[in-house]
């Protein structure tokens, strides 16, 4: 049988469904070995076979993932990480804090040690200016966030958790007239590396159409996570999903963090 | 998507990292399988991480000789699922005598989840003949031999295999593969 008729003959196909006895599992892998022509088939047969499966795959829940990795005792979480990013800043402005008054202290003693006090103070005077102006600059960021939540022309919609993360919320501030969004991602958990979050205008009916309106980019160096995105002039509910940096095309529904109907 | 080489080798490691491409590649396709099977969606997790776990620890045991790793995988897939209906004294019987297809799947779904079909198959599948469905879901999903499946067909049994390939043909020209 030439290699044309044998792959014709459909042998391949069951081969990767694992319905062939022993020998001739040997005798298709050995072939497979020898002759790429064989080999590329079967790995696209395979290919067709695992898409279609998965297509048809029913939602299951990042926490099963999670309890097999714990099981196996594997650690260290790339894929999520469920700290709360309000206690990460507030920790971090404390060891910032921290941080810099045992700069101070150290600064000091050697103040006392040697002769360049005055370059010293000069070095920590710079500091402590660029201490202040990032501060003018975090209250900038404040005011801003205010106005935006404040504008009674907005619709607030309210982000709720989903399987993903329960515990996780969001908040949608949409003014109809002038079609600007802000989101306030305060509950969002920290986006693990290299994953960022995605908003999407749903249309629900009589489809579901997701659009992207935007990634939360810099999700760490926001303090306010009060995100602007683009513009949107209709939409039935707002959803924000974990993705790959950059953005996807289409949502990853199993990292879906939250959701909600305008 | 990485290969069956590369996955192998990156498994070795062990790790965390090789897991998750594992897990990412396959899960999915064998969660459909294992649904198919079980059609209980809990247990069907429960099997989905006794099968992942059987995997990992046994990893060493694959053998590239004898099969394709995602084979060795399915296999795995449907002994668990059999088992598992086997400790529920279900029946002896291996076979899933039920007339639900794996397009069923989607019915009792989260329906808002299951509207995203980002490679659109579920339409391209709407196209595919009722017979392409039947003899996928029977070889594919349940894992019958060619007998079993000329059985229930009432088709010859050396059409088995050719009609099956015709079936995959026309999803691979629909995926471009």
């Amino acid at each position: 049988m030439d290699t044309k008729e044998y792959v014709e003959s459909g042998i391949l196909e069951l081969y990767v469904y694992g319905l062939l006895n022993e020998t001739e599992n040997i005798e298709v892998s050995t072939k497979a070995k020898n002759n790429p022509e064989i080999n590329d088939e079967i790995t696209a047969i395979e290919k067709a076979i695992v898409a279609l499966s998965s297509s048809f795959s029913p939602f299951h829940s990042v926490a099963n993932f999670e309890k097999i990795k714990a099981k196996l005792e594997l650690k260290h979480s790339s894929v999520i990480q469920m700290k709360p990013a309000t206690n990460w800043s507030q920790y971090m402005g404390w060891a910032a804090a921290i941080v810099l008054m045992l700069g101070v202290g150290y600064q000091y003693q050697k103040l006392g040690e040697n002769n360049n006090q005055v370059v010293s103070i000069g070095i920590e005077k710079e500091k402590l200016t660029k201490e202040l102006d990032l501060l003018e600059q975090k209250n900038k960021g404040v005011e801003t966030s205010l106005a935006v939540v404040r504008d009674v022309k907005n619709t607030v919609v309210s982000l709720s958790g989903q399987t993903v993360d329960p515990k996780s919320f969001a908040k949608v501030y949409w003014n109809k007239e002038t079609k600007v969004v802000y989101v306030d991602a305060a509950g969002l958990p920290k986006p693990p590396k290299g994953m960022v979050y995605q908003v999407w205008a749903l249309k629900l009916s009589p489809k579901l159409v997701p659009t992207s309106i935007g990634l939360l980019e810099n999700f760490d160096s926001n303090d306010q996570k009060i995100f602007a995105v683009k513009d949107t002039g209709y939409a039935e509910a707002f959803g924000i999903t974990l993705e790959p940096a950059g953005g996807s095309l289409s949502p990853t529904m199993e990292q879906l963090y939250t959701l909600g109907k305008v | 998507m990485m290969n069956q080489d590369d996955l192998l080798v990156l498994i070795h490691n062990k790790d965390e990292k090789a897991f998750t491409y594992l897990y990412d590649m396959y899960s999915k396709s064998l969660f459909s399988v294992i649904n198919v099977l079980v059609k209980n969606r809990e247990e069907a997790e429960d099997v989905l991480q006794e099968v992942f776990i059987k995997v990992w620890k046994n990893i060493d045991s694959y053998n590239e000789g004898k099969g394709r790793f995602y084979t060795w995988l399915l296999n795995i897939a449907r002994n668990t699922s059999i088992d598992k209906l086997r400790s529920k004294n279900f029946n002896n019987s291996q076979k899933n005598l039920s007339s639900d297809n794996f397009v069923h799947l989607l019915d009792d779904s989260n329906k808002l989840l299951n509207k995203i079909d980002t490679i659109g198959i579920h339409e391209f599948v709407q196209k595919l003949k009722p017979k392409c469905i039947q003899i996928i879901d029977l070889l594919f999903f349940k894992g019958y031999t060619q007998q079993e499946a000329s059985e229930e067909l009432a088709i010859p049994l050396g059409t088995v295999k050719t009609q099956n390939r015709n079936c995959i043909n026309d999803l691979r020209l629909y995926l471009k593969l």
